[in-house]
């Protein structure tokens, strides 16, 4: 499996006698309370990252995958946000127990997050070699030129071109690719052990996303980071994740190696979703669509959320939540690292 | 053209003809938006100009979808715009049965809006939240009142509202109150309800979740072979694109690099610009990424107020000599494929074209 | 559109059907909530708004029918009797309750009576530079090009003069300062405010999707304006308006305060917190119930706006 191939080939983990993994969420659980109820964004999710390892978290809107790094980053909005339960262990700490000091020396420096909207993440009143050289400055107690020349450093490593002449520029003097290359510097400049990237492509151009995912990609590789990717692309997901935990309505439906899930599907709302989005390389006559909507978080269906748009939906789907289950080949060989929350996971990986 | 369209009569009746199936019903010439950079509070003075489009021509086919797609910035909403005279073009023609549209107003004008209508980007800012879901697909009769006699306006509103597949109940209910998908059914209905020949699409599946994408694409089409329907489909997304799309232009920076059948385009491209975008699009298959090459282009969209001289795309192209720095090249059939029987014969913006295959074939 | 019925049946694969659609059932009871109707139910929970409402409605039900309140006269004077008498706070409601003034007559009448005064200024301008403002905002706003340059650079220059100094000169100019010369010195120089507000709210609205949605139904400039870019940039100046209309009230009572404004025999608040200032060493009494209403009318104002404002905040919702 492409995991433990590409973990062998890089540096041993940095820092710490802690095995296992960099990052592990435990039954995560994240409710807004609003004018209209109790919204549950997130029931109960477990997942995992290893360093150099690379966790794509795939979902729709409202699927509840970036209320979760929300929640691993520390940055979520309480209230209306609560954690009524889970456990986030960082080197097997458990980051929900932390003081507020103790989690912002993780945060920036353990883990660093890039957001979707480069723009308005940025400070547009200072320049881009102040806004870089800042983590060196607050963290590492840097002079002002030290810290611009590391900024510079920092720019020519995301291959902005002319760094030494753009580093006083203002955000907006940038392209759009360019400032996702800011934010991904701005990121990496403590070294973190592992990166949460929020649809870091989704605003930028095919050609530019294509740069970008790279970089990151390159970057991750040579820093051993671990990466939590949140996106609903599943093009993006296929070209650099290593495994996939699927979203749907607050809970992991699906959790697979990447080239497992593509090739066989194990959850009714994983293959619905491959087989809904049109192929570049094909030419289909119509395509396979969910029917319905999306489920309303204020009112989650009973049973499994899907059971209403489900095809395999039977009575058992309509009163009884199905745990995420391991799965396994039709003769009851391990299948290493796939899970689903269905009941008929049989039927629909082997069917 | 010009004298005929002040005759508001004589244009109204060359409208009702029919358009027979396969023929141009929309041809656009040589179309052009400049939108002036000025100076200056009270007397302002041009001191440049943003070519969104420069120059863009192409036809519709009656029945057909034509896919529009580039990156942002490359000036295909702007497209949509002047197809929809919501913006007046600077220089150009949309010929529309013989009418060129751009220079028309007046009732003329409103005559054509009839049969040319708009499905919008985002289904948040393109329904009016003060009104009614019945208010705002009842509009277009209220505009057009000759479309429909009042008392029959509610019937057909429901009507319309069932065709793309929403309770009919739901006529009094505010567009707030609906899911994003449910909303761009709404802007389709309101699009449908003059029963046009041309539908404008820009962008009418990006805002939507990935489930309700095909919902929409697959609502989409069956209109179109319902109502017998022109589609011009502008997209970025180059997957959307040729599923929907009977032939596809591909534009870059306010010009057409390349136009031709889907099959013509996807299989066998023959602009550098087109490859590169072909190449770069994630395919959902991580089987494909081992044996896939990948053109990585260098660089960034240069502005639209400074674009480069002789071919626009020659500042990130691999392929760039002197002659693309002096000498623009035309959107025609490529010499070296002139005369020849293959998909490589098709209309390409560039000096040295050639065939590559980039996507994976299916 | 003749041939619609025979697909009617047509759609059903790719339909949220109504069992399938989770927001049915409460649409039933919902139906038809409109954002203004959301921000009513918003409003109908907020004390601020209850507070501040039922404020307003004594003010205006007391400027309207102030006989219903005392019936003492506000202008006769019992110098006698009554000369700064202190008030007798147990008396509720008679004309001694709150004590007498300087010429003997009654405070709490004076009160009751220069009611219509503040509120007639408050509402009055409102009203004039509401239209008057949101009528130049809106063309500046949705036709662009040198008419916004020409309406933008006047509403600068009247912006410029300062508020009270400029209503006062204007004052200078007539002899007879009644409520309605007033009206028109302070709306004379406060529509500029709504102006900027409107012109603001209809450029964003004007490049909204539905907007260009309209144009390309073939829509007319009257239809465009009405339905769809008035209700939708007005909250933000109903917001502006209200808030203003304590600020206008406010206004007048410092015009008059400064003897610029209304005067005796004028019944007014800010002539009485003018008269009450030589006293108030002697009798406080006749300076500060002048002042609680004033304040607390502006108050009721203000808070009313800010109410408003948070109801209609799409970003909250």
């Amino acid at each position: 499996m492409s995991i433990t191939d590409k973990t062998a080939a890089v540096p041993a983990p940095r820092g710490g006698d802690h095995t296992g993994p960099l990052l592990e969420v435990k039954d995560l659980h994240v409710e807004f309370h609003t004018r209209d109820g109790v919204a549950k964004a997130v029931n109960g999710v477990n997942y995992s990252v290893n360093a150099g390892e690379t966790l794509a978290v795939l979902g729709e809107s409202g699927s509840g995958k970036s209320v979760t790094a929300q929640a691993v980053m520390g940055i979520l909005d309480m209230p209306p946000g609560k954690i009524p339960q889970g456990e986030i262990l960082f080197r097997g700490e458990d980051m929900l127990k932390m003081s507020e000091e103790e989690r912002r020396k993780i945060r920036g420096r353990k883990i660093a997050m890039i957001f979707q909207d480069a723009l308005s993440s940025l400070n547009p009143v200072l320049n881009v070699g102040y806004q870089l050289g800042e983590m060196f400055r607050v963290h590492h107690g840097m002079s002002k030129k030290d810290a611009k020349v590391k900024a510079i450093e920092l720019m020519d490593k995301v291959k902005i071109p002319a760094a030494k002449a753009r580093v006083n520029d203002y955000p907006h003097q940038f392209s759009g690719g360019m400032r996702q290359r800011i934010m991904i510097a701005m990121a990496l400049a403590l070294e973190p052990d592992l990166i949460i990237a929020d649809e870091p492509t989704t605003a930028l151009d095919v050609t530019v996303q294509a740069q970008v995912m790279d970089l990151l990609a390159e970057l991750q590789q040579e820093y051993n980071m671990g990466l939590i990717l949140i996106t609903h692309d599943l093009g993006v997901v296929a070209d650099v994740a290593d495994k996939i935990a699927v979203m749907y309505a607050g809970r992991i439906v699906e959790q697979a190696p990447v080239h497992e899930l593509y090739k066989r599907p194990a959850h009714p709302y994983t293959r619905g979703l491959l087989d809904s989005i049109p192929r570049l390389d094909q030419k289909g006559q119509e395509l396979y669509a969910i029917k319905g909507l999306p489920p309303n978080l204020l009112k989650v269906p009973t049973g499994c959320a899907f059971n209403p748009r489900c095809p395999k939906a039977d009575d058992i789907c309509r009163t009884e939540i199905p745990a995420l289950v391991p799965v396994t080949e039709q003769d009851g060989a391990d299948l290493p690292g796939r899970k689903s929350a269905c009941h008929f996971w049989k039927e629909t990986i082997h069917g | 053209m010009a004298d005929l369209s002040t005759n508001d009569e004589a244009v109204a009746a060359a409208l009702d003809a029919p358009v027979g199936r396969g023929e141009p019903i929309l041809q656009v010439r040589g179309l052009k938006k400049h939108f002036p950079l000025t100076q200056g509070i009270l007397f302002k003075k041009q001191v440049g100009a943003v070519k969104a489009v420069d120059g863009v021509s192409f036809d519709l086919y009656q029945g057909e979808t034509l896919g529009i797609v580039g990156e942002s910035g490359c000036g295909k909403s702007t497209v949509a715009k002047l197809l929809m005279n919501l913006e007046r073009a600077t220089a150009g023609e949309v010929f529309y049965k013989g009418q060129d549209i751009t220079k028309l107003s007046g009732r003329a004008l409103k005559a054509v809006r009839r049969n040319i209508q708009m499905v919008f980007q985002d289904p948040y800012t393109s329904l009016n939240p003060r009104m009614t879901v019945g208010d705002i697909i009842g509009e277009p009769f209220d505009i057009h009142p000759e479309v429909a006699p009042k008392g029959d306006r509610r019937r057909k509103v429901q009507e319309l509202l069932d065709v793309v597949g929403l309770n009919p109940e739901y006529i009094n209910r505010y567009p707030h109150q609906f899911s994003g998908g449910q909303r761009q059914r709404i802007g389709i209905a309101r699009g449908l309800a003059l029963n046009p020949e041309i539908i404008i699409c820009d962008e009418p599946v990006s805002a939507l979740d990935v489930s309700v994408q095909a919902q929409v694409i697959n609502l989409m089409e069956k209109l179109q072979d319902e109502f017998n329907l022109s589609y011009v489909f502008i997209a970025h997304d180059l997957s959307i694109v040729r599923h929907i799309s009977d032939r596809v232009g591909v534009m870059y920076l306010g010009k057409m690099a390349e136009i031709g059948t889907d099959e013509q385009i996807y299989e066998h491209p023959t602009h550098p610009y087109t490859q590169a975008l072909l190449s770069a699009v994630p395919v959902p298959d991580p089987e494909a990424r081992a044996h896939r090459e990948r053109i990585i282009l260098t660089g960034d969209v240069p502005s639209p107020a400074n674009p480069p001289s002789g071919c626009s795309f020659r500042t990130r192209c691999w392929k760039a000599q002197d002659k693309c720095a002096t000498e623009v090249p035309v959107l025609a059939v490529p010499q070296r494929f002139q005369g020849e029987d293959t998909p490589a014969a098709h209309f390409s913006a560039c000096h040295f074209a050639e065939e590559k295959q980039v996507v994976p074939a299916g | 559109m003749p041939d619609v019925t025979k697909t009617a049946t047509a759609v059903e694969d790719a339909v949220a059907t109504p069992s399938v659609d989770a927001s049915a059932p409460a649409a039933k009871q919902e139906k038809a909530r409109s954002l203004w109707g959301d921000a009513w139910a918003d409003l109908r929970r907020n004390p601020y708004f209850i507070v501040s409402s039922i404020l307003i409605a004594l003010l205006l039900l007391v400027s309207a029918w102030p006989t219903l309140f005392t019936s003492a006269s506000p202008t006769a004077g019992d110098l006698v009797h009554h000369f700064l008498s202190k008030p007798e706070l147990s008396k509720v409601g008679s004309p001694e309750w709150l004590g007498y003034d300087q010429q003997g007559r009654s405070v709490y009448a004076r009160l009751i009576h220069g009611t219509r005064a503040s509120v007639t200024v408050g509402v009055a301008v409102t009203a004039i530079v509401t239209i008057l403002g949101g009528v130049l905002g809106m063309i500046a706003g949705y036709f662009g090009g040198w008419v916004d340059a020409l309406l933008s650079r006047l509403t600068d220059v009247f912006f410029g003069i300062p508020f009270l100094l400029g209503s006062m000169v204007v004052l200078q100019a007539f002899v007879e300062r009644t409520v309605w010369v007033v009206v028109f010195a302070l709306a004379f120089l406060g529509w500029t405010q709504i102006t900027r507000v409107m012109r603001g709210a209809v450029i964003t609205v004007k490049q909204a999707d539905y907007v260009h949605a309209a144009k390309a139904l073939g829509a007319g400039t009257v239809r465009i304006l009405f339905r769809h870019i008035l209700p939708n940039a007005m909250a933000p100046v109903i917001v502006v308006a209200t808030i203003a209309l304590g600020g206008y009230i406010s206004a007048e009572a410092t015009l008059s305060f400064l003897g610029l404004g209304l005067a005796a025999p004028t019944v007014s608040w800010g002539v009485d917190i003018s008269a009450g200032v030589a006293q108030i060493r002697v009798a406080p009494h006749v300076l500060l119930w002048p002042s609680i209403m004033l304040s607390l009318t502006v108050l009721a104002f203000i808070m009313l706006g800010e109410a408003v404002r948070n109801a209609l905040d799409p970003k909250l919702r």
